[in-house]
């Protein structure tokens, strides 16, 4: 089977693609690029790519799936669902489910409900330690043979460095990223927002910057110790992208991920004690999100990862201090990230390479984040200027808690596809599928 | 200039303009003879229902509003909730969702969580009155206060108002800073580096500084507050010892020799004895610590005027009770 995107604007910078290319999907492949005026293969299906970004398929390396376990809040079909709408190909799925994932059979069991799904990609993380307790290491040689990308214990940090060290070391006997969550408890604990002057005004208690910094920088002076491969997750301070900046100019094996939340939105946002507006990290001042975007800008910044977060309703509809941390992200996640391109922060290359090229080379999924010959067919395809409106009741995920409720956008993903297969396609776009519909009958 | 109050809840002093506070001040100082009275009653709430609810354990406060409401002629109902049952079972939203579906006028609620009144405001019809939420705000006591300090100094612009102790978990510091500065005065705060934060010193854009001791705070102040220590607060380690505390932070008569002579002394009580203010200070004749709790049912009866009955110029022409004016449309809330 054979499917063609015509006229589209291919930006690959895994290959240094930047221009006007057809491109060819066979039996889930990909075929290679060819110039926009040499004919369809005869038996090719034709989608009419004109006006739109043809990339390698998007790639979300920080997601809450929540089954096993907490199957009211999200499943990993709804979370599927809701990923593909939002334009990512493949989520990684992180291992704080109940049970956790810490063995091979809940990995095991995350990669069937994925392929049950056939939505996008699911890869698994496993966690770092046993139960995320912190205490013993969970069995990541076992759990790496059963499919998992990376080990994390998001959301319970390591507290300790010594554990950390061991961690770091025994990962990389497999080659498995340790992707860590960095927040010292010690500073943090209690804390429902950034501390700062809106804390101050609301009365919450802060976590205070430092926290996620001591942390960043505990991680970096680990990775020299250890050589291993660390992943800082949602880095949300100036603080903390210091520190990964200095690791990466020692050549250390040192990446972090950004979470459009933490760019887009401040601490001021929390002063009507919308629980939407409560995740961890917390939503910074203005001073972090400058450094974000210079982050973003100058390469600091590896990936866009959404952290998507799903909570019920009953459960955000509790007090500020009550209500658990995170929101959904999935769907928003590359709106947003336009709004950087719209502001001259990010080039549409860049945006490529933070969402699709580097997030595959981080968690090593080879034959993903690049349109080359022989690679998996996901393909992410974006209109830059399309205009829409986020509306939260409308989101394929289970649950609704985002801030991003009625918050009007420019560009978005319009299809995804996943292995050769249109699993997901923007209902003002139908005349894609006419345009399949007419060159199947040609 | 008649200044229209028409809010529709009290949540917090940092959402009040000048004018809404001196209107605030005024109605309540109508309101303040009512309570000297033989019979200490008007009819000006007759028909209207108040609800306490107060999850946090308080005498004064819910005493005050309970005394307020009943002398307005409101029906007042007080219903105290123990945190801890209620985080096993219903939530604040539900137990608020049952309580409007007896359509009460106005619910004053004391709560432990910062932000908890904006929840009820969200949802309920009934006026909201933040009675103390967390470390966030407590309005009538900044009220009461100010009442206290413009009976005593006939304004409260230009004064030198010093507040002392726990500010970080203080919602009382925060809304006296507010209206303090909105009024016109100085605030100077001073405690444990601990307990104040620097930036605090940016929670108004004017009229607030930090001072480095007790000491540098009161010299020259017309005002002193003292902010009660909240003992069970010791566990998290946020000065070494009460003996300490009482030591570098309490207040002490040598500091008050420093104060404008005719310097008063307020504290929005319990007080701890001898730790934060030396007994003699709290019972010296400088203290208005029992102006500010008679003040407290003025101010609050005021309040409860205004948000469940209407204008003070209606309560002014028609004592026997006006008609409720007709509610604005409902608002979204600010701050």
């Amino acid at each position: 089977m054979k499917l063609l995107i015509i006229n589209g604007y291919v930006i690959d910078p895994s290959q240094g693609v930047n221009t006007g290319r057809n491109l060819l999907i066979e039996d889930g492949r990909l075929a290679g690029l060819f110039d926009v005026s040499e004919p369809a293969p005869a038996d090719a299906e034709v989608l009419d790519a004109t006006g739109l970004i043809v990339a390698p398929g998007f790639i979300d390396l920080h997601v809450h799936l929540r089954e096993p376990g907490q199957e009211y809040k999200e499943t990993i079909a709804s979370g599927a669902a809701a990923a593909v709408a939002g334009g990512w190909t493949s989520v990684c799925a992180m291992p704080n489910t109940d049970p956790i994932n810490d063995s091979p059979a809940v990995t095991r069991f995350i990669i069937e409900q994925g392929q049950r799904a056939n939505l996008a990609n699911v890869f698994p993380i496993g966690s770092i330690t046993k139960g995320g307790e912190g205490r013993e290491l969970a069995e990541m040689g076992e759990m790496k043979r059963a499919g998992i990308v990376a080990v994390s214990d998001d959301g319970r940090p390591v507290p300790s460095a010594g554990m950390m060290r061991r961690a770091m070391e025994y990962a990389s006997g497999f080659d498995l990223p340790v992707v860590d969550h960095c927040e010292d408890r010690s500073l943090a604990a209690g804390g429902v927002m950034h501390e700062g002057r809106w804390s101050l005004v609301l009365g919450l208690k802060g976590m205070p910057a430092t926290a996620e910094e001591v942390d960043a920088i505990r991680d970096c002076a680990l990775a020299k110790l250890t050589g291993a491969r660390v992943h800082l997750a949602h880095v949300s301070t100036r603080g903390a992208l210091d520190a990964v900046r200095r690791a990466k100019e020692m050549g250390l094996q040192v990446t972090c991920e950004a979470a459009p939340h933490h760019w887009t939105l401040s601490d001021e946002a929390v002063k009507t004690y919308d629980t939407n507006n409560k995740m961890s990290p917390p939503l910074r001042s203005q001073d972090h999100i400058e450094a974000l975007l210079e982050g973003l800008s100058d390469g600091t910044i590896d990936a866009i990862a959404t952290d998507h977060a799903p909570h019920h309703a009953d459960e955000k509809a509790l007090e500020f201090d009550q209500a658990p941390f995170g929101i959904t992200g999935l769907e928003t996640a590359i709106g947003l990230a336009f709004e950087l391109v719209h502001q001259g922060v990010i080039t549409l290359e860049r945006l490529v390479e933070l969402c699709s090229t580097k997030p595959a080379k981080i968690f090593g999924l080879t034959e993903r984040g690049t349109l080359a010959k022989g690679a998996w067919a996901d393909v992410t395809l974006l209109d830059p200027q399309f205009q829409w409106t986020f509306d939260v009741s409308a989101s394929k995920s289970k649950s609704r808690n985002s801030p991003f409720t009625g918050r009007s956008m420019t560009g978005a993903a319009v299809a995804t596809i996943v292995g050769g297969r249109i699993v997901y396609l923007h209902p003002d776009f139908s005349r894609l599928t006419r345009l399949r519909t007419n060159a199947a009958t040609r | 200039m008649p200044t229209v109050f028409n809010h529709r809840h009290l949540l917090g002093i940092s959402e009040l303009s000048a004018g809404e506070i001196t209107h605030l001040l005024d109605t309540a100082e109508t309101f303040r003879d009512v309570s000297r009275r033989e019979i200490k009653k008007v009819p000006a709430l007759r028909g209207r229902t108040v609800i306490n609810l107060f999850f946090e354990p308080s005498t004064r406060t819910r005493t005050s509003f309970e005394i307020a409401a009943k002398r307005l002629s409101a029906d007042a109902i007080n219903i105290s909730v123990s945190t801890s049952s209620v985080s096993k079972g219903e939530t604040l939203l539900d137990t608020a969702r049952n309580l409007e579906a007896m359509s009460p006028d106005c619910i004053v609620l004391r709560h432990s969580m910062a932000g908890a009144p904006y929840h009820l405001a969200r949802i309920c019809n009934a006026s909201i009155v933040n009675a103390g939420d967390g470390a966030h705000e407590h309005p009538t006591q900044a009220l009461l206060d100010a009442l206290t300090i413009r009976e005593r100094k006939g304004r409260i612009a230009g004064l030198n108002v010093a507040i002392i102790g726990d500010m970080l978990h203080s919602r009382v510091a925060r809304s006296n800073i507010y209206l303090l500065t909105k009024l016109g005065a100085t605030v100077r705060i001073a405690g444990p580096g601990t307990m104040v934060p620097k930036e605090f010193a940016e929670l108004v854009d004017v009229g607030l500084r930090i001072a480095p001791s007790v000491a540098e705070a009161v010299s020259g102040a017309d005002v002193v507050m003292i902010l009660r220590i909240q003992r069970e607060r010791q566990d998290a380690a946020f000065f070494p010892s009460l003996r300490e505390y009482a030591i570098h932070y309490g207040l002490h008569a040598d500091h008050l020799q420093q104060a404008a002579p005719d310097a008063i002394v307020m504290h929005p009580g319990p007080i701890n004895r001898g730790i934060e203010i030396a007994s003699e200070l709290a019972d010296g004749n400088q203290s208005l610590i029992l102006d500010q709790v008679a003040n407290g049912v003025a101010v609050r009866m005021a309040v409860l005027y205004l948000l469940a009955g209407g204008s003070r110029d209606g309560f002014i022409e028609e004592s026997n009770g006006p008609a409720k004016p007709e509610r604005k449309e409902r608002q979204g809330n600010k701050g």
